[in-house]
């Protein structure tokens, strides 16, 4: 049979899955892609008239150089790694949740409600545990709206959380320009929270660090020890054999949706109150988007998302650095990032795929069977 | 009143035009199975392009002592911000269609480095040319509405319909061509069919992977054009940090409430241009303007709820717009 189907010539180049390619081996192949890069980068430096060498020991220094510029580097990573988190384990169920955006702002409203306007009447330590509550159940709420129209009539979902994103923002200007609007300010924004209000800081950084951490070893465990975490994997593998095991799926999607917009909330309470000390259109930073390839290069595992999320934020914190002193505009970010995650995306293909060029190398494994 | 309306209305043109474009670009690239949501990076980057494309030929002209041309200047405009736009996509194409990377990811990076791209070049060749990146009076001329002898003179009809600069009439006929291709060719037929069921295509002979390639290309082309058009006509030819902000998510708004048709896009970019300028034309008392803001989301979430109660197929995305084809791994 075989040979009736070779007739035609063999394509030129074709791809064979790999069963097996050793961890170590694919560390090697994401180090290569990851200094080409950097090589790519260097080159856009140097087309702009300056040192490769310079400008990136600069931006690390910028990071890292001293103890003020190590704690805004941590400060920035903080709502990055949480929404990592987040987004993951709605990942792992392959629910495209891109409204992290959304529902890191309406956790901040929701936070502020209470920083707002019910600070006199708290203690501090109710009074911050009120806002973290109110974060995350409006987060969560937040994110369990598009999972209710996936469970019940399968919406999609990465276009429904994405417009919910545009909507949190448009009412989070509606409150800055009207209601919410700092008393006697000509400038729409809003009020200052009350020191009261404001998270203790712990080593120079607000607590939510201390927390993020936590929640790392708490996703692991509840990604890979727990009966929850399990139902997710599954769902997210075949909805099917999710439903003949006997999982509830539209109960899990709800759940663990509920769970992720819970935790983006956290992360707009802990901006607002740990960080911001106001609500503004730029609360989230852009983390929403930006922990998505967090969450997708470090392959879903929270350990990964440490290290991720500190190089992310290190570059964000770096680039300030050498706009001061190369003149390269800030956005220079924007744009390593962007070339760094197409090297990392296009190198998992070859970690999984091995390129069989006509003639040459080993048969793939089904036609040596037949053979 | 009837002027207000008018203006209204022709304002509403201008706002959706480059919103039209997006969606279009959009349209086509997911009409063939990618679900590319690096829309607001691709529009950036004819945004960014397509202004230096401009401003480099005036340059090299007065350097050259010639009398720069606006049309000339236009149409480089036009070229060099649809060649970026198209690169923006080759990249998205390679990675996800070549090195199968995951479409939703390899969007929103794209997002990111067109983002940076255009703010990073914005200012880097702003500080070059001594403070900003700005055409000259030539240029703009050539993105001012057009006055076409006769027709432009009709009252109130000439306003509304004859009155715009070339853009809004090359996005409409962008438009209309499209739809011809999807629904009246054979090549439009297998596009649709690569978007729908891509192994059933395969099967019928239909090379898979070219059809996405020149779709999400030439798809990532209109967007970057839908980005010149912020860069030359909204702002006047002056480069703006972050001037395509937010358009190419609505862009991607716009494709929904369409429901993947691009003749119901022209349609959709009014409502959704009006959307976007009514509040500064009409106030009603209790509707703050955000609030207005608002709207254009809402709407296509609407759409997307309704659509998927319903189970309309016609209405929908097309079925395997978001997946990746690799014949190899066919069950």
């Amino acid at each position: 049979m075989s040979q009736k189907q070779r007739k035609g010539r063999e394509p030129l180049i074709r791809m064979v899955k790999r069963d097996d390619l050793s961890t170590r081996r694919a560390w090697c192949y994401r180090g290569i892609a990851f200094v080409l890069a950097l090589i790519t980068g260097g080159l856009l430096i140097l087309a702009l008239g300056h040192n490769p060498f310079s400008v990136y020991r600069d931006m690390v220094v910028g990071a890292w150089g001293s103890a003020t510029v190590i704690r805004e580097t941590i400060k920035l990573t903080v709502p990055l790694l949480i929404t990592s988190l987040a987004l993951a384990l709605a990942f792992k169920m392959q629910f495209w949740n891109i409204g992290g955006e959304g529902q890191i702002m309406v956790g901040a409203m929701a936070a502020g409600l209470f920083g707002f306007f019910a600070a006199e009447i708290f203690s501090t330590p109710v009074l911050i545990g009120l806002m973290l509550v109110a974060g995350m159940i409006a987060g969560g709420i937040y994110g369990l709206i598009p999972a209710f129209f996936k469970a019940k009539w399968n919406t999609n979902e990465t276009l429904f959380t994405l417009m919910l994103n545009y909507v949190a923002l448009a009412f989070l200007k509606f409150l800055m320009n009207g209601p919410w609007k700092a008393p006697g300010s000509s400038f729409p924004k809003m009020p200052m929270l009350v020191p009261g209000g404001r998270l203790e800081q712990v080593l120079g950084v607000h607590w939510g660090w201390i927390l993020a951490l936590v929640l790392v070893v708490v996703a692991w465990f509840y990604f890979n020890k727990t009966k929850q975490g399990y139902e997710v994997t599954v769902v997210g593998k075949s909805q099917d054999t999710a439903r003949y095991a006997g999982i509830n799926v539209k109960r899990v999607i709800m759940r663990t949706m509920f769970i992720s917009g819970a935790l983006c909330g956290l992360v707009g309470m802990l901006q607002f109150a740990g960080a911001d000390y106001t609500i503004t259109e730029g609360i989230t930073g852009g983390v929403g988007f930006t922990a998505i390839m967090v969450a997708w290069l470090a392959k879903m595992n929270p350990y990964g998302m440490v290290v991720v999320s500190v190089f992310i934020a290190m570059l964000e914190r770096g680039s300030n650095t050498i706009q001061t002193i190369y003149k390269i505009p800030a956005s220079a970010s924007d744009l390593l990032i962007g070339i760094i995650l197409f090297f990392m995306l296009g190198c998992e293909f070859f970690i999984r795929y091995r390129i069989v060029v006509r003639g040459r190398g080993p048969r793939s494994r089904e036609e040596a069977g037949h053979a | 009143m009837l002027d207000t309306a008018t203006t209204l209305v022709m304002a509403a043109v201008l706002a959706g035009t480059p919103l039209l474009l997006g969606a279009l670009g959009e349209i086509l690239t997911e009409r063939s199975g990618n679900l590319n949501l690096g829309v607001e990076g691709m529009m950036f980057m004819g945004a960014i392009t397509g202004l230096i494309g401009s401003w480099g030929y005036e340059q090299a002209m007065a350097a050259a002592g010639i009398e720069a041309i606006g049309a000339v200047s236009a149409l480089i405009s036009l070229l060099v911000s649809f060649i970026a736009g198209g690169f923006g996509a080759l990249i998205y194409s390679f990675l996800t269609i070549t090195l199968r990377a995951n479409q939703n990811v390899t969007g929103l990076v794209l997002t990111i480095f067109g983002t940076g791209f255009a703010n990073f070049f914005g200012e880097y060749v702003g500080l070059a040319a001594g403070g900003y990146v700005a055409v000259s009076s030539v240029t703009k001329e050539a993105f001012l509405p057009l006055h076409i002898p006769v027709l432009s003179d009709i009252p109130v009809l000439g306003q509304l319909l004859f009155q715009y600069n070339w853009i809004v009439y090359f996005a409409i006929g962008v438009a209309v061509v499209m739809s011809l291709f999807l629904f009246k060719t054979r090549f439009g037929l297998n596009l649709r069919s690569v978007g729908e069921d891509p192994a059933a295509a395969d099967a019928a002979g239909i090379n898979v992977s070219r059809y996405r390639y020149m779709a999400t290309v030439i798809g990532g082309g209109i967007c970057g054009i839908g980005g010149m058009y912020m860069s030359m006509v909204t702002t006047s030819g002056v480069w703006v940090h972050g001037c395509v902000t937010g358009y190419g998510w609505l862009a991607v708004a716009l494709v929904i409430f369409a429901t993947w048709s691009p003749l119901r896009g022209i349609l959709v970019a009014g409502i959704f241009g009006g959307l976007m300028i009514v509040r500064m034309y009409i106030s009603i008392p209790g509707l703050p303007v955000q609030i207005y803001e608002m709207l254009p989301y809402m709407a296509t979430i609407l759409v997307l709820i309704s659509t998927s109660v319903r189970q309309s197929k016609e209405h929908a995305m097309p079925a395997s717009t978001g997946l990746n084809y690799f014949r190899e791994d066919r069950e």
